[in-house]
């Protein structure tokens, strides 16, 4: 049973295996030209295990960032995780000593991979959903350890390795859309990011989509009634 | 010298962080019944979020100056069609991913 498990958790990370180390080395590569060392990388890694915002604190550890300024752009940032957990709450009742480790590591990658596949037979969901969030905690550290090591000294360009991460997604989408009758989510997702980005720009962006997601999907639920998901 | 001040910045986004993934299971937590509208955006989040993600990963991309996001674009294209034709994820980013690097390597 427990080699099933990780056979098949294996194979449903592999591409985030891709993804962490290549995204993971980028970070320890900047970390070490800021002049932060193996030990930064390590337990930033470790403690955070946030792409983006590994690669935010980066910059604030650059300009010497004051502490607010270091929490509002955090915030900012990684905001999209509220999401996340409001979407797991049921799935992770009653997990045990497990939950708080599945709550930390829910990366966008974990989220994606655990909301969407189904545990091999005989696995329940949390031992799967967990091994999927150690592997990915694992990958992620060896990424940006061996990045921070290694500095630039790799002879082939990996340059667009990162869409490997954007594919994923993609895959994802088109995953649910096939799956579901009813589209509304997915095109009141797509659509409210991208006007949001247009409006209020990269930076701040993230917050004003997921309220506008939040209010046209609470306003659309009768749709979803009449229409109801697979 | 320990840069202390880039401990205590490391310490403030770990912590940010973590409450941004810790608070709604705090809030909504124990025996509790979870409120209905919660369970219904919890139902319904996944399929918008994975739209948001998609979009996401282009936040960077400059659709206003040279190669006008093209790669990017193309890249999305071959995932999804590829997707629809097998179904098969790893087939999909795999293929997919090559394509990208390609061109933004060679082509653009």
């Amino acid at each position: 049973m427990k080699k099933q498990l990780l056979k098949v958790a294996l194979r449903d990370t592999l591409p985030v295996l891709t993804g962490y180390l290549f995204l993971g080395a980028g970070f320890g590569i900047l970390l070490n030209e800021s002049g932060y060392g193996i030990g930064w990388a390590f337990f930033m890694a470790l403690f955070m295990f946030a792409g983006s915002g590994q690669y935010l604190a980066v910059s604030l550890l650059a300009s010497h960032a004051s502490l607010i300024s270091t929490a509002v752009a955090t915030l900012l940032v990684n905001a999209r995780h509220l999401f996340y957990g409001i979407s797991l709450i049921d799935t992770y009742k009653g997990a045990g000593k497990k939950k708080p480790y599945m709550i930390f590591g829910l990366t966008d990658e974990t989220y994606s991979l655990v909301t969407q596949n189904e545990p091999p037979k005989g696995v329940s969901r949390h031992s799967y959903c967990f091994t999927v969030t150690a592997l990915d905690h694992v990958y992620w550290i060896c990424g940006c350890v061996l990045g921070n090591v290694m500095g630039a000294t790799l002879p082939i360009s990996f340059e667009g390795v990162e869409f490997v991460l954007t594919a994923l997604f993609v895959t994802m989408f088109v995953e649910q859309w096939l799956a579901n009758k009813n589209h509304l989510p997915a095109l009141i997702g797509v659509m409210s990011t991208a006007l949001c980005l247009m409006l209020f720009g990269s930076e701040f962006f993230l917050i004003p989509s997921m309220a506008a997601i939040a209010l046209l999907l609470t306003i659309t639920r009768k749709t979803a009634r009449r229409k109801p998901y697979v | 010298m320990f840069d202390t001040h880039g401990l205590w910045i490391i310490v403030v986004a770990t912590l940010v962080t973590m409450a941004t993934r810790f608070l709604p299971f705090l809030i909504f937590r124990g025996d509790k019944k979870t409120p209905d509208i919660i369970v219904y955006l919890g139902k319904v989040l996944p399929y918008a979020i994975m739209g948001m993600l998609v979009v996401y990963c282009m936040k960077d991309v400059k659709f206003l100056a040279p190669p006008y996001g093209i790669p990017e674009l193309l890249g999305c294209a071959v995932v999804a069609v590829l997707h629809i034709w097998k179904r098969n994820s790893l087939l999909s980013i795999g293929v997919g991913t090559v394509f990208y690097m390609v061109l933004v390597q060679l082509v653009f």
